[in-house]
């Protein structure tokens, strides 16, 4: 089987982030990247079926710039064949991502099953796997927690709204976003960082693979951090006052209950 | 006036609040407002998009339409969009509209902005403001290209706006034309609590690792029970096993903006506060003085939530008789 997994390069999430002079994005000095961690979820699937499946590969993808093949690197060491890092400036938007990492797939001889997160925490958008299954002519099922293979079908459990959980079923090929609790993601194996070293991470331009920047369709702009909150006020009393005094500020003055 | 489109959302039978908050907002700026209604037997609930201003309902009805699925939901949007040309294409950023507003923009390859906690029209655009970073900055979204423009709007963001009966929609039915299907839903098993979502409930009562086991939880439900509230933790309190992760808040969790989230022993940490910042009135209980939170509460009582949770669900009480 070929297994292939996107992964984001996003920054950890104790990150205060600062905006650069001009505001149009951040300041990334400083910042430690992480790979996002819904990702994880979705290598570690990856890893699993090729375990249980003997001479499958696991190909791990990530578009964006030169940082991120370290993340590509990190996936590698905790089992991962290979990488394909696609060149993409630090301001692409999700369909310049999501064509960078279509058009790499498209140039692969066959793709069985490919995993991506739910969503990845710095944008939180969730645009990427529907846009990368869309732009192969695939399915796609997001924020799963639970997948049992079938011959050439998946049966997935997805969260909805309430609770819900919905069991969809999906013919292969097929893209699946994963969802916390899918699996528990392993750590990097010393034997595995070092063969990592080892494994090959192919860079393609998005020359190579019929891609331009004018595929992007949305700019972030004019960014703002959020306005310093006023110092809350501080309920005093004993604590039955204090209940009643809450709870009429709540319906009278705040009106919320 | 601007055509706008808007994906309305039900399930078992019922409109989401969510859908009313978009129609009203695209209505009540004195746009010509089409919704489109996807289901089985769902036709009945046109009317009530009619009341909160939607001018045209285009309803689609197939038993492979009952329950949502990308691929079906679009093979009938996108061909109806094509034919009505809307300027801006608006959906909930709720489980549905985020698994299906991109599939929409990639065949209509045009830009989507999504989770937007802000929304204005200006002409024949929209002027919109969403968090990045987990809610740690916001930024403008800029639409580049002629397409229409997408977008998806957190629950809540908006408002629900009061309905007027005296209004009513056309009610336009199409005939699905649906092609090969590759995904099908088998079965949706309910969730068992009958609490609103954490993302829709108009208030929030969320718990932290300090309520130390998953049946201390109970206190927080009777409280949330009496004041129709969704009951929401802390990661700390779902690695510990005391609630499902489907309740997380934050940065990997939900993320929620109610009118009201009462925190109830948690800390504060970046990636909660990540998940609640945008909630219009923020409450925390707790016995630190210190404890981060309260430099985010709008009003804070530092205290034990075992004493003080029951007196507040005391206190609610009598405010719901009254
Ligand atoms: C990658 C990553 C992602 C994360 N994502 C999330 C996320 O999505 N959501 C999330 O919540 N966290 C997340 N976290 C974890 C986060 O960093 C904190 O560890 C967590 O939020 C702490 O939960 P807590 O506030 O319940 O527990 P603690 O930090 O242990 O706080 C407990 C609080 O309860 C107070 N307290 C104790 N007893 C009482 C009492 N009787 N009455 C009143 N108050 C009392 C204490 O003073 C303290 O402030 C993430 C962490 C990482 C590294």
């Amino acid at each position: 089987m070929n297994i292939y997994v996107c992964i984001k390069q996003v920054p950890d999430t104790e990150t205060k982030i600062k905006l650069n002079p001009n505001q149009s994005g951040i300041d990334t000095t400083g910042i430690k990247w992480i790979v996002s961690p819904y990702d994880e979820f979705a290598v570690e699937e990856a890893l699993r079926l090729k375990e249980k499946n003997p001479g499958s590969t696991v190909t791990v993808l990530s578009a964006g710039p030169s940082r991120v093949i370290e993340a590509i690197r990190t996936a590698l060491a905790t089992g991962a064949d290979q990488g394909i890092h696609i060149e993409i400036p630090e301001t692409a938007d999700n369909h310049l991502t999501a064509k960078a990492l279509a058009g790499a797939l498209k140039k692969e001889t066959q793709v069985d099953l490919i995993f991506t997160g739910k969503e990845a925490i710095d944008d939180g958008a969730s645009q990427v796997s529907q846009l990368v299954a869309e732009y192969l002519h695939l399915p796609c099922v997001s924020v799963v927690n639970s997948i049992q293979y079938g011959n050439q079908t998946v049966q997935c459990k997805r969260e909805i709204e309430g609770g819900s959980i919905e069991i969809l079923e999906s013919s292969m090929p097929v893209l699946i976003a994963a969802q916390k609790g899918l699996n528990e993601p392993r750590y990097a194996s010393l034997p595995n960082i070092l063969k990592a070293k080892k494994k090959e991470v192919k860079s393609l331009k998005l020359g190579d693979i019929g891609v331009s920047e004018a595929d992007q369709k949305i700019r972030y702009k004019n960014f703002q951090l959020p306005p310093p909150k006023q110092a809350g006020k501080k309920i005093s009393g004993d604590p039955t006052a204090q209940a009643k005094e809450l709870v009429r500020i709540l319906h009278a003055e705040a009106k919320v209950v | 006036m601007a055509k706008v489109f808007i994906i309305a959302e039900q399930r078992d039978g019922r409109l989401k609040k969510s859908t009313f908050e978009l129609i009203g907002a695209a209505s009540s700026a004195g746009h010509e407002t089409h919704a489109v209604l996807l289901g089985e037997g769902v036709s009945g609930l046109a009317t009530e998009l009619g009341h909160y201003g939607a001018k045209t309902v285009h309803v689609a009805e197939h038993s492979a339409l009952k329950y949502y699925t990308s691929e079906a939901y679009s093979q009938v949007i996108v061909p109806l969009v094509k034919s009505i040309s809307p300027h801006i294409i608006l959906g909930s950023h709720s489980p549905t509209g985020r698994d299906l507003m991109p599939r929409i923009a990639a065949q209509l390859e045009t830009g989507l902005a999504s989770d937007c906690t802000q929304l204005r029209f200006e002409g024949n655009q929209i002027q919109v403001r969403r968090p990045v970073y987990a809610g740690k900055a916001t930024v403008e979204v800029e639409f580049l290209g002629n397409g229409p423009k997408l977008a998806t709007i957190r629950p809540n963001a908006l408002g629900i706006p009061k309905p007027n009966t005296g209004l009513s929609a056309t009610v336009v039915q199409i005939s699905p034309h649906l092609g090969t299907l590759r995904t099908r839903v088998l079965d949706v098993v309910k969730g068992s609590s009958g609490r609103p979502d954490v993302t829709e409930a108009s208030i929030v009562v969320s718990g932290g690792r300090s309520l130390k086991s998953a049946e201390n939880f109970k206190i927080l439900e009777d409280l949330a029970d009496v004041l129709g509230a969704a009951v929401g933790a802390s990661r700390a309190a779902v690695d510990a096993g005391f609630r499902p992760h489907r309740d997380q808040v934050g940065q990997t969790g939900k993320v929620v903006s109610p009118s009201l989230y009462l925190a109830c022993g948690i800390s504060g940490a970046i990636q909660h506060l990540a998940g609640m910042r945008t909630s219009k009135v923020i409450v925390a209980i707790n016995t630190d003085p210190e404890a981060p939170i309260f430099e985010l509460a709008d009003y804070g009582i530092v205290g034990d939530l075992f004493t003080l949770v029951p007196l507040l669900q005391e206190e609610f009480k009598k405010v719901k008789e009254n």
